[in-house]
């Protein structure tokens, strides 16, 4: 199991549109992820690819989130989506 | 053969168009209905998954031919539509024995109360969700998506009365007029056409026979829809396409003969107040402070709202900015300041008056109001809604003086502040009258009611005497200010009426500066007062407005 820590780069936290390029990306992806707050039990961990879970999640600018994945390419999957979260997307 | 409706001319314009209906809203499936007889789990499950396939394709293929925040919205719905918790959620149910319909209903439900249990900004995308839900419904029982209807060819739109949800979404390169049964004067619907410069028709009944592809000519003028229109239709919709374009607005608001009539805008935010200044605005002469209170549980912090007007005030250095304190309650309620259960808002606890239920909120707001003024160069006016008599104008005043701030003055929304504005303005600095509110408690007609559409204009010869009150009253007390920042100032020939009463200033949706700066130039004061008199001595809303217009040669010009 590859496990990663991001903080949320956002200056709004993990909303719609920060959200939608996260989720279209970790669908894109060989392996499937999960997304969970800092501190959540594993088992609670969220579909990383569902928008809908990823704003259920609540996560604001400066939170930690813990990305899962296992299986070839689980590593470097990770690494891509750690760069995702942790860009502020509003300021592009 | 052609028919003619009548209703309410809320917008100006004159155009020819095919007619595309608003979709019924979609209802809701029955709770947990079971499986359709015959159909497996499996079956339904595939059903299920077909649809929100298909709903996120076709907001795929909106996301690609749109552009900028429109694109982000329909790119994160379409990822909405097709998400696979929400389908896993749907699913199970499925398998246990719900209907597609029923199914999705229920998951997209608990996926909305979490996040607007989360507040904000999250709680306002529950709403992307439950738009989501209704399409995928929609697809599954093969009927039209809600909302307002995908066109290549720009159309007439017609329906019963338009949410603000639906105007949120109207984009006005593809809709040529609107047309609603239902709705009055100051509904959301005329609200937003005239924000958009849509012609527009409302408190029309019989337009509810108007089918898809039904080619009609709408007068908004006139407040006429006629099916199968005649060349002299052609010729009206021809004669309003090729009018004269309105000059932009210098910036200074006078009549022919120099008389000034300074014109304002009506601001909700800070980006609001950039475009307002961008367009001329003169000042700000109502900026609604609900924006940075509504959708929130708790009452915003100090430094929010302090953040807030201030982004309004840089907009506007060196220029007036009326500020209206928090107008909560009837048709804006507010968590922490509004009672639901109130049997009749619109007469109940609202605007100044929720200072007797929740103290310490307008006098937070005041001292933010007074902090951000010293943070800017605008000249801050403020003043307080809902205001009934003139202790409650003193109060008011006092607790603005209190906080700081210089010029305090109330709102004219009530009869029985119009009727004592002398008194009241003996007490204050200024007032503003709100011409919405006005009509709505002088004519005892709720705003939002098509039925009574007649008796919610603001041309009613009662509501004008109500304005000149008003002014004599200020007459009275050394002649203090007295704007309008309703609707009313928006119409180009009744803001003539209002000037030549003695208001002193207009203030308008940004969009309405051009057209009346334009009108008020074509007159001078004696004419305007002339007008007035018209218009205070018509017997009815209809014929004070056709004496007026008659006298005023230029709306035909400018197709106003």
């Amino acid at each position: 199991m590859a496990e990663r820590k991001a903080i949320i780069g956002s200056r709004v936290g993990l909303h719609a549109r920060p959200a939608a390029i996260f989720a279209e990306a970790a669908a894109e992806l060989p392996v499937e992820v999960t997304i969970a707050l800092e501190g959540e039990p594993a088992e609670d961990a969220m579909d990383a690819s569902s928008i809908l879970s990823l704003m259920g999640l609540g996560a604001e600018h400066g939170t930690t989130v813990v990305l899962r994945a296992e299986g070839d390419g689980a590593e470097a999957a990770l690494d891509q989506l750690v760069t995702i979260l942790e860009t502020d997307h509003d300021a592009e | 053969m052609s028919k003619k409706f009548t209703g309410v001319g809320v917008s100006a314009g004159r155009v020819i168009g095919q007619v595309r209906r608003m979709p019924e809203p979609i209802l809701a499936p029955a709770d947990g209905a079971p499986l359709p007889q015959g159909v497996s789990p499996e079956e339904e499950s595939q059903r299920l998954a077909e649809a929100s396939k298909a709903v996120a394709t076709g907001l795929k293929e909106r996301a690609a031919v749109a552009t900028g925040d429109a694109q982000a919205v329909l790119k994160a719905t379409a990822l909405m539509a097709s998400d696979r918790t929400l389908l896993k959620s749907a699913t199970k149910l499925v398998s246990s024995g719900t209907c597609a319909e029923s199914a999705i209903w229920e998951a997209a439900d608990a996926v909305a109360t979490q996040l607007t249990a989360l507040g904000g900004y999250m709680a306002e995308r529950a709403g992307d969700v439950l738009d989501v839900r209704a399409r995928i419904v929609a697809e599954l029982r093969g009927v039209p998506a809600p909302g307002i209807p995908d066109s290549d060819q720009p159309f007439i739109l017609a329906a019963v009365d338009l949410a603000p949800a639906d105007t949120a979404t109207l984009d006005p390169a593809k809709v040529l007029a609107l047309v609603t049964s239902d709705g009055g004067p100051q509904s959301h619907t005329a609200i937003i056409a005239r924000s958009l410069g849509l012609p527009a028709i409302v408190a029309a009944p019989e337009t509810t026979e108007l089918a898809d592809g039904d080619y009609v000519f709408v007068d908004g003028i006139d407040g006429l829809v006629v099916t199968d229109p005649s060349e002299a239709e052609e010729h009206l919709a021809q004669t309003y396409a090729n009018r004269e374009v309105l000059p932009d607005f210098s910036g200074t608001g006078e009549l022919s003969d120099g008389y000034r009539v300074p014109l304002l805008s009506n601001v909700g935010s800070g980006e609001d107040a950039q475009l307002a200044a961008a367009a001329g605005a003169e000042g700000v002469g109502l900026l609604r402070t609900e924006f940075c209170f509504l959708g929130k549980e708790k009452e915003p912090t100090h430094e929010e709202q302090v953040a807030a007007y201030g982004a309004v005030f840089a907009a506007f250095a060196g220029k007036k900015v009326v500020v209206r304190t928090l107008d909560a309650g009837a048709d804006k309620p507010l968590p922490f300041l509004t009672d639901a259960s109130e049997p009749n808002p619109a007469l109940g606890v609202r605007g100044y008056r929720t200072d007797m239920t929740s103290p310490g909120v307008l006098e937070r707001q005041l001292k933010a109001i007074a902090q951000a003024t010293s943070e800017h160069e605008a000249d801050v006016w403020v003043m307080a809604p809902m205001i009934s008599t003139p202790a409650e104008a003193q109060d008011f005043a006092q607790m603005a003086r209190a906080a700081g701030l210089a010029t305090a003055g109330t709102m004219i929304e009530v009869p029985s502040a119009a009727v004592l504005a002398g008194q009241i303005l003996q007490r204050c600095d200024f007032v503003s009258i709100g011409t919405n509110d006005l009509t709505q408690y002088t004519m005892a007609a709720d705003r939002q009611l098509g039925t009574l559409a007649e008796l919610n204009d603001p041309w009613q010869p009662a509501v004008l005497h109500m304005v000149a009150a008003t002014t004599a009253g200020a007459q009275s007390a050394d002649g203090k200010p007295v704007g309008v920042c309703g609707e009313a100032a928006a119409d180009p020939a009744l803001a003539v009426v209002l000037v030549g009463l003695g208001v002193t200033t207009l203030s308008m949706n940004k969009r309405a500066l051009a057209p009346v700066s334009a009108v008020l130039r074509t007159v001078d004061f004696a004419k305007a007062k002339r007008l007035a008199k018209l218009a205070l001595d018509a017997p009815s809303a209809e014929l004070a407005r056709s004496a007026v217009r008659a006298e005023l040669s230029e709306l035909d010009r400018f197709g106003l």
